[in-house]
């Protein structure tokens, strides 16, 4: 076991696991952090996305001991951030949410996407979101929601 | 006079004998020369050659290859499949905002996961491509042609190409792949990291000769 100081939504927290622990686990196990799902646990699906550094990261294959400094943002804290809200508020807009289980994951890809493309292709967005799957196949809504949450952002 | 006249006449038959053993042996000397030379030639290019063989077998490698493709993705893996998870090359080789390769990739490899990972994990640029469209490696004489050409390959030079092998993080990270997730290791280049820059130090040193295109 090995004590880290991470830097989670703009709080430390400090947690004593194993090194080798996916940072996904920290999060739900340790910190009671449940936003952020396990869908796959290989990264193949992207439920569990959040955002280290700024950079989209899947959070089930990343284990705490790389982290190191790095800020991590999860979607608990994903609407303080003015595209995080902006995108938020296209889903509900767009009522992308069907089981909901993949979501979290969706919203983080997305905010990420847009932060590097303000006004994303329909191409940017299958490029970026491919990775992030979705069972019961919203897709279209996620493209519409990322769409207009640009549009609001202009 | 008369006796310098018959000293030279008893002379006469001695020049003939000198000259032909001055020109045998000014002959045989060239010959050697000669010989002495083309074959050290012959043989710098030969074992450069040989060198670029054996450099030419770990660019191949799964663990080189992979990341050095003519398309829109990476592959993985000894079969060199496509990546899994729609991974795409982006614009900078280092995936697309929401799929960068960092998204997965850490600093170092994470063994419990299975990821592998490295400093800066990256494609290799299009112009350094080691196969074709269809995934086949190309062949030894284009492949040494891109990384010799100074337009393609980041302006390095015999010297810098070895500096490149010998140090670069991510060429270093071949030897140390860490583990699949199924927790073997991952295959190693054919050959060891220090034969492989000895290799390369002796392509470059006989002055990074390639095989002729056919």
């Amino acid at each position: 076991m090995e004590t880290y100081q991470l830097n989670v939504n703009g709080q430390r927290k400090q947690v004593k696991v194993d090194p080798s622990t996916p940072l996904l686990w920290v999060l739900r196990e340790e910190l009671k952090m449940t936003g952020t799902k396990y869908g796959c646990g290989i990264s193949a699906c992207g439920a569990c996305t959040v955002h280290v550094d700024g950079i989209a990261t899947r959070s089930c294959v990343v284990p705490v001991s790389l982290i190191g400094d790095r800020p991590i943002v999860t979607i608990e804290a994903i609407a303080a951030d003015p595209v995080g809200r902006a995108v938020q508020d296209a889903w509900v807009d767009k009522d992308v949410v069907q089981c909901g289980y993949c979501q979290s994951g969706q919203i983080m890809s997305a905010v990420a996407l847009l932060k590097a493309t303000p006004r994303p292709t329909d191409t940017n967005i299958e490029e970026s979101m491919g990775g992030n799957l979705c069972r019961c196949a919203t897709y279209v809504r996620i493209r519409e929601a990322i769409k207009s949450a640009s549009q609001q952002l202009k | 006079m008369l006796s310098n006249c018959r000293s030279f006449i008893r002379t006469l038959p001695i020049i003939p004998v000198a000259a032909v053993i001055w020109i045998a042996l000014t002959a045989s000397a060239a010959i050697e020369v000669r010989e002495s030379r083309k074959p050290n030639a012959d043989t710098n290019l030969d074992n450069g050659l040989a060198a670029w063989q054996k450099v030419y077998s770990v660019l191949t490698s799964p663990r080189c290859i992979n990341c050095h493709t003519a398309t829109n993705y990476p592959q993985q893996a000894d079969d060199r499949h496509r990546h899994f998870a729609n991974v795409i090359r982006g614009p900078e080789g280092k995936g697309v905002p929401g799929l960068n390769c960092i998204s997965c990739h850490q600093s170092a490899n994470a063994d419990s996961t299975g990821v592998p990972g490295g400093n800066n994990w990256h494609l290799a640029p299009l112009s350094m491509r080691w196969q074709d469209a269809n995934d086949r490696p190309l062949s030894s004489a284009v492949v040494c042609r891109a990384v010799t050409n100074r337009s393609k390959n980041n302006n390095l030079g015999g010297p810098a190409l070895l500096k490149h092998h010998e140090e670069e993080p991510l060429v270093l990270w071949a030897w140390n792949p860490g583990r699949r997730p199924d927790g073997s290791m991952r295959t190693l280049p054919p050959l060891s990291h220090a034969e492989f820059v000895a290799a390369t130090r002796t392509w470059v040193e006989a002055g990074t000769p390639c095989p002729p295109a056919k």
